[in-house]
């Protein structure tokens, strides 16, 4: 199955093709994680992006239900050098390629994934467009430059749940992912024990990850998910102890909606706490404005400096957009920042109970240095 | 943190001889140390008996002493540094750093500690103190000590009598089973069963050898996949993770004789957050304040399960390996970090704008391929165990594993362009075979299941033979995802062979 990838700035990758015979439209940006492709995938932060892998092995050890991020992939397309041609993992149920060809999504593979990357550094993130149909390069081209791109676009509409739940009310999805010790029975049935659930809390979903929803369960709260339209009101009519604000794909200031509504809860005096997009749009409620980074931070290893501790978190990143740390309010202090590139990482209220982390404590993919955080919610609840 | 103004001068001590198991990797980490700290204004004093080292050099130390690396030799060297100090009126104190020169390194400071000499003269012992080697290097102790923060180690257990041997056994429940026998010399009496009346016979003779009638059954890991993880910590307690290794070879070959591959392969993102997570938590109970420490695991390939097997509170072999891999110069931040510098106020040398507080994150894979030397010692045993055998190793990288085993092989000046094909004989003992010859099933399948130098090019033989990826797994252990690599290479050599470039 032959397979193109095209740019809109004229450039064009051929490859093998693999997952789904399909078409897409996206904008092209790299993920510099060295595993954790398919919690990549199903993250739905992704919506709309043809992601590529810096690291040039992909697929090796197959994909398994445990390590969804949501109910499906949201990648328009995947970009790779080199498919494994095998799956060796005890907890495989399935290829990669088999995966994707099941959601329909194309995947391309032998592609010079570094050159890729080095154009997307040069450039910033490009539209572009994926296929497997054997589309001719014109065409392909012609399709790239064609789609209108990301900004000023509303995306969270297409991955937020429609109705409000309570997230794993039989405690059946939320348990830590542990490994079998010593001569315990069955790998797969190793489960770390929950706590009760006795933290009634409301969450917006703004395209939120699962491993959020599992950490939130795992520190005892119990979570309502609320649609990303859900109003202030709505919110508040489940009595919260506290509100959290999710991550999600595309531009944040494209979420009007959302930001007044998070406006009035900033207004209650309830603790919030914001993740990524969630951060976004807090900070745009605080009165800032948010701006497109020239390179999106999107990888595992990405080192954010707590300024009131000192202390280093290498952190899961994957944001494209950032807030401008010069158009907060003086209530709003900026506390964490990226040692690469100085930018906003994290911002607090200096008056009310409210916090937010452009990154992504909750890991999955990528190293857990941040988890504390969920258990500083907890206190913020507890003490207010 | 700024660096520590209380320290005057640094004695670093080197690795000694030549020998197999540590060769010139501890030149290459003292050397980057000594040139660190000498960067910083400290005033350094290296000991080494290798003059053939390039630390050595005259303009690496402010002061070389070539001296045998022993603890009388060095604590005659300590008492006329801390003399000399006295007299130019230094305003601070003598700091010993061991970590840098192998295993020499760390037990001569620790014989210093021990006689009560490093006390006695006021030196501090820094990046790991006596007490974190120790924990680190006894593996009672270390093994304790991981059981106590809740990680896995090997099921193990002590038997008085052949029934109580049995009922160890019982518990384990599955073969091989290792048995020692306590305190017989060299660990004599004891060996490894496979089935139940091997075991009898082993466990009977060990209680009998020992004068103290006991043994220890411990699981066997043979045939599990082994990992190493190099971890970095500093003063303020940020630990990053500079590489993670895969060994292309199963536990039961020493890491240094095995393939070894970075970064790790086969394991899920929630395996490795799970072993890095476990890597900090070792490094942190075992104490390592400052620097490197390399953290062997083992994994069971069929359910997961993630056993610690050892830590090196110290720069490795594998740290020059990871340097090399990443460009994250591990040696020469160590000596940084023990003298009170944090990881964020270090530059990447690299990138020459962001800190050293990250995590190298590669878009290649590099692998590294032990070199042997069985040809110049006729009467050592060639299989390969859990001695090291190596006398060197090469590394290569590729954009592809394929890529950078073929470079790593031909980088071995074996006289071979990677794994065959490239029509050269093969010699085995006297028997000589042509390049491209289909090699006797009997010889491959002897070469796959025991551990050799040769081994690597046995897994092409078997292939081009009709062996299944699945037949030389039985036989070898090697994770599938390896055979399948080499098989690649190998149906790519037979296309060319058969149609031409």
């Amino acid at each position: 199955m032959k397979a193109v990838l095209a740019l809109e700035d004229g450039s064009l990758f051929r490859g093998e093709g693999f997952g789904a015979r399909a078409s897409a439209c996206g904008e092209v940006c790299f993920n510099t994680s060295m595993t954790g492709y398919q919690e990549i995938l199903t993250d739905p932060s992704y919506k709309w992006q043809i992601v590529t892998m810096t690291y040039p092995l992909i697929g090796n050890y197959g994909v398994s239900r445990q390590d969804v991020e949501s109910w499906r992939p949201h990648v328009a397309g995947f970009v790779i050098r080199e498919l494994s041609p095998v799956v060796s993992n005890w907890r495989a149920e399935a290829s990669l390629a088999e995966y994707l060809e099941q959601n329909g999504i194309p995947g391309i593979q032998g592609v010079d994934t570094r050159a890729l990357t080095k154009k997307l550094r040069v450039r910033g993130a490009l539209n572009g467009f994926i296929s497997t149909e054997d589309i001719a390069d014109e065409e392909a081209l012609r399709r790239a430059k064609a789609w209108p791109g990301l900004i000023g676009v509303d995306y969270v509409k297409e991955v937020t749940h429609r109705e409000s739940f309570v997230w794993d009310e039989n405690d059946e999805q939320s348990a830590e992912f542990r490994l079998t010790q010593g001569l315990a029975g069955d790998p797969r049935q190793v489960r770390a024990a929950l706590p009760p659930a006795d933290l009634p809390i409301v969450a917006f979903d703004y395209g939120m990850k699962y491993n959020i929803l599992r950490r939130l369960r795992q520190h005892g709260f119990r979570v309502r998910v609320l649609p990303a339209t859900a109003s202030a009101a709505d919110a508040l009519r489940h009595k919260p102890a506290g509100i959290f604000l999710s991550n999600g794909p595309g531009d944040p200031a494209a979420l009007g909606y959302a930001v007044s509504t998070v406006r009035e809860l900033v207004q209650t005096g309830l603790p919030i706490f914001g993740i990524c997009l969630g951060h976004q749009i807090l900070g745009q409620a605080f009165g800032g404005r948010t701006f497109k980074l020239k390179f999106g931070h999107r990888g595992g290893n990405q080192p954010v400096k707590d300024l009131e501790s000192g202390r280093v978190e290498i952190t899961s990143q994957n944001h494209g957009f950032a807030v401008d740390a010069a158009s907060l309010p003086s209530e709003v202090v900026v506390d964490r920042i990226n040692l690469n590139d100085q930018t906003v990482e994290g911002m607090r209220h200096r008056s009310k109970p409210i916090f937010c982390v452009q990154y992504h404590p909750e890991a999955s993919p990528g190293p857990h240095d941040s988890t504390p955080l969920f258990a500083r919610f907890r206190e913020l609840i507890c003490k207010a | 943190m700024p660096k520590r103004t209380d320290i005057h001068s640094v004695l670093i001590i080197g690795a000694g001889p030549i020998i197999i198991g540590q060769a010139c990797e501890f030149d290459y980490s003292g050397t980057q140390a000594c040139k660190a700290l000498r960067e910083e204004g400290y005033r350094v004093i290296l000991v080494n008996s290798n003059p053939a080292t390039i630390m050595t050099d005259p303009e690496f130390a402010d002061r070389t002493y070539i001296e045998p690396v022993t603890p009388e030799c060095v604590e005659k060297i300590i008492a006329r540094e801390v003399e000399e100090m006295g007299r130019q009126g230094a305003q601070g104190k003598l700091a010993l750093l061991p970590t840098l020169g192998g295993q020499t390194a760390l037990n001569t400071a620790m014989a210093l500690f021990r006689k009560g000499v490093l006390e006695r003269y006021g030196v501090e012992m820094i990046g790991a103190n006596a007490a974190a080697i120790e924990r680190g290097e006894d593996r009672q102790v270390f093994k304790d000590l991981m059981i106590s923060i809740g990680l896995d180690v090997p099921i193990s257990g002590t038997a008085h009598t052949l029934e109580e041997a049995r009922e160890i056994a019982e518990r384990i429940g599955r073969f091989p089973l290792i048995i020692r026998p306590a305190f017989t010399l060299g660990g004599t009496g004891g060996g490894i069963a496979y089935n139940r009346e091997e075991f009898e016979e082993i466990a009977r003779r060990g209680l009998e050898l020992s004068p103290v009638s006991e043994v220890l059954i411990e699981e066997s890991l043979l045939g599990w996949k082994e990992y190493e993880m190099e971890v970095m910590r500093d003063r303020a307690d940020n630990c990053v993770i500079i590489c993670s290794i895969e060994n292309f070879d199963p536990m039961g070959i020493h890491t240094g004789d095995s393939i070894t591959v970075a970064p790790i392969q086969t394991l899920t993102d929630k395996e490795y957050q799970i072993m890095r997570d476990a890597s900090f938590a070792v490094i942190r109970a075992v104490g390592v304040e400052t620097g490197g420490s390399n953290i062997q695991f083992g994994v069971n390939p069929d359910n997961g399960r993630m056993v610690i097997i050892e830590m090196n509170p110290r720069v490795s072999r594998s740290s020059a390996l990871a340097s090399k891999a990443t460009g994250f110069p591990i040696a020469k931040i160590a000596a940084k970090l023990a003298v009170g510098y944090l990881l964020d106020e270090i530059r990447n040398d690299i990138t020459r704008e962001t800190p050293a507080s990250f995590e190298p994150t590669i878009d290649y894979v590099v692998t590294k391929v032990p070199r042997f030397a069985f040809e110049k010692f006729p009467q050592a045993d060639p299989t390969l165990n859990t001695q090291m055998k190596s006398v060197g190793e090469a590394m290569a990288i590729g954009r592809t594993f394929k890529e950078s085993l073929q470079k790593a092989l031909r980088s071995l000046e074996i006289g071979r362009h990677g794994l065959g094909g490239d029509g050269k004989p093969w010699r085995f003992g006297d028997k000589v075979y042509g390049d491209r010859d289909v090699l006797p099933r009997e010889l491959i399948r002897q070469r796959l299941s025991t551990p050799n130098a040769e081994r690597i090019f046995f897994l092409r033989h078997a292939l081009r033979a009709g062996f299944t990826v699945e037949e030389i797994f039985e036989l070898t252990r090697i994770d599938r995802w390896f055979l399948a690599q080499i098989k690649e290479l190998v149906d790519f050599e037979e296309d060319l062979a058969a149609n031409g470039l």
